[in-house]
């Protein structure tokens, strides 16, 4: 330690600078300007594999859609466009008071720094919070992605979905009404209601919904279906318009919006350490690499969504 | 870069937002989703140029960035192309030879298309 500081105090007299030592400029640089470029470029390596990251998803994205644009073109109605804007409008917003916060690093302003920090911070926990209520809507509602989203939502739908075939592969309506007793169906014609000891559209009677032909999994069949009461808000099932497989849409859906969620608590955990730093003093003009960089980084995260959002709310 | 220079750019974003989503609700065909993602670019042009200061950062960082993303758009036309090729039927219909004849000994006979390229 005291040979590092020795060279270091050998270094800056070499280079005529000022007596002491820069606290927050490693050894192996020789100035400031040259650790923070460094620092700079790095962190914009890291975004760019970011960027790499997402694009992955982006190309299945784009394939999907492609290929299956009657998906996307139905499945984006049952998402909030109001909901999804408000969450643009915030995250422009904390991008904002983070871009004020390194402006203020900068001019030397540390306290003015910290509560743009704090508001960035709000604006990202108030991001997650709208998705919280989408999220937990949709699930409710089986807009999900796999088997669920073909499982009825509650015993009501169920019944009104009957006992015959799916909606997702049934061409005509009619074959969806409750009293449609198909004659092949051969669990009916051998079993009869008065041996079973049940009404006519009890739940056990109920196959549960068929996943779409190309679909991951299938339910076993004749398994009743168990679930609680809930009132469904979107009854997709019910809609004989909806496309074969509008699963996929909720799948890359939960993917894309959830990968860049992860990324809203990672920033949000990058932003409280800068708080905690910012309020020990550690920043100023002369130093605040940290808060430039996570500023960087939560940038990017309002970049990804600037692109997430028309992708999947606004489908004409 | 003031921050007058910030606010406006988040400004120019929040008016972006609120057409992109009125756009949604006029129908101009197909070109609904390149001017879904043209506002996005531009946003995201803003969003780099000021918020993360390539604007007056060193060019070589910026070549990074545009780098990166040349990669993703690369990758997404090779992959869209690539997918575009396929189709459920190659050829339909049956081969002109077999065609001919069905034709003179069963002209009624059921065929998804007759003669898909010509004679």
């Amino acid at each position: 330690m005291t040979e590092i500081h020795a060279s270091n105090h050998a270094h800056d007299e070499e280079h005529g600078d000022h007596g002491h030592h820069d606290p927050h400029l490693a050894h192996h640089f020789e100035t400031p300007a040259q650790q923070f470029d460094s620092g700079k470029l790095g962190m914009w390596l890291f975004l760019a594999t970011e960027v790499l990251f997402f694009g992955g998803l982006f190309v299945l994205y784009c394939i999907l859609r492609y290929n299956h644009p009657e998906i996307f073109s139905y499945a984006s109605n049952y998402l909030d466009t109001v909901m999804g804007g408000v969450n643009t409008c915030v995250l422009i917003l904390s991008s904002l008071t983070m871009a004020l916060a390194v402006r203020f690093a900068q001019i030397n302003k540390p306290k003015w720094m910290v509560i743009c920090l704090v508001l960035t911070l709000l604006g990202a926990v108030g991001f997650l919070v709208i998705k919280y209520f989408e999220y937990t809507h949709k699930i409710h509602d089986h807009l999900v992605w796999g088997s669920t989203f073909y499982v009825p939502t509650s015993v009501e739908e169920a019944e009104k979905l009957g006992g015959g075939e799916n909606p997702v592969v049934t061409t005509e309506p009619a074959a969806v009404a409750a009293d449609f007793v198909d004659p092949s169906d051969s669990e009916q014609e051998l079993i009869p209601d008065s041996l079973m000891q049940k009404p006519a559209t009890s739940v056990s009677q109920i196959k549960p919904a068929q996943m779409a032909p190309g679909g991951i999994a299938s339910m076993a069949e004749g398994e009743p279906v168990v679930e609680p009461p809930y009132s469904s808000g979107a009854n997709h099932l019910e809609d004989a318009d909806m496309p074969p497989n509008t699963h996929l849409f909720f799948g890359i859906y939960y993917c894309m919006t959830g990968l860049h969620g992860v990324h809203v608590l990672i920033g949000m955990a990058l932003i409280v350490w800068l708080i905690v730093r910012g309020l020990r003093g550690h920043f100023s003009h002369k130093y605040y690499t940290p808060v430039d960089l996570g500023g960087l980084y939560w940038h990017i995260v309002d970049l990804i969504w600037i692109f997430l959002f028309p992708m999947f709310y606004l489908i004409h | 870069m003031s921050p007058g220079i910030l606010i406006g750019t988040g400004l120019a974003l929040l008016v972006l937002t609120v057409l992109t989503v009125a756009v949604r609700y006029i129908d101009v065909g197909e070109f609904n989703i390149y001017i879904a993602i043209g506002i996005a670019v531009v946003k995201a042009t803003l969003v780099a140029l000021f918020f993360m200061h390539l604007r007056w950062d060193r060019p070589f960082n910026s070549l990074f960035f545009v780098a990166s993303i040349a990669a993703v758009v690369l990758m997404i036309v090779f992959t869209t192309m690539d997918t575009a090729q396929y189709a459920p039927d190659v050829i339909k219909g049956n081969a002109p030879e077999a065609q001919k004849t069905l034709d003179e000994l069963a002209p009624d006979a059921p065929v998804a298309v007759k003669y898909p390229y010509g004679m």
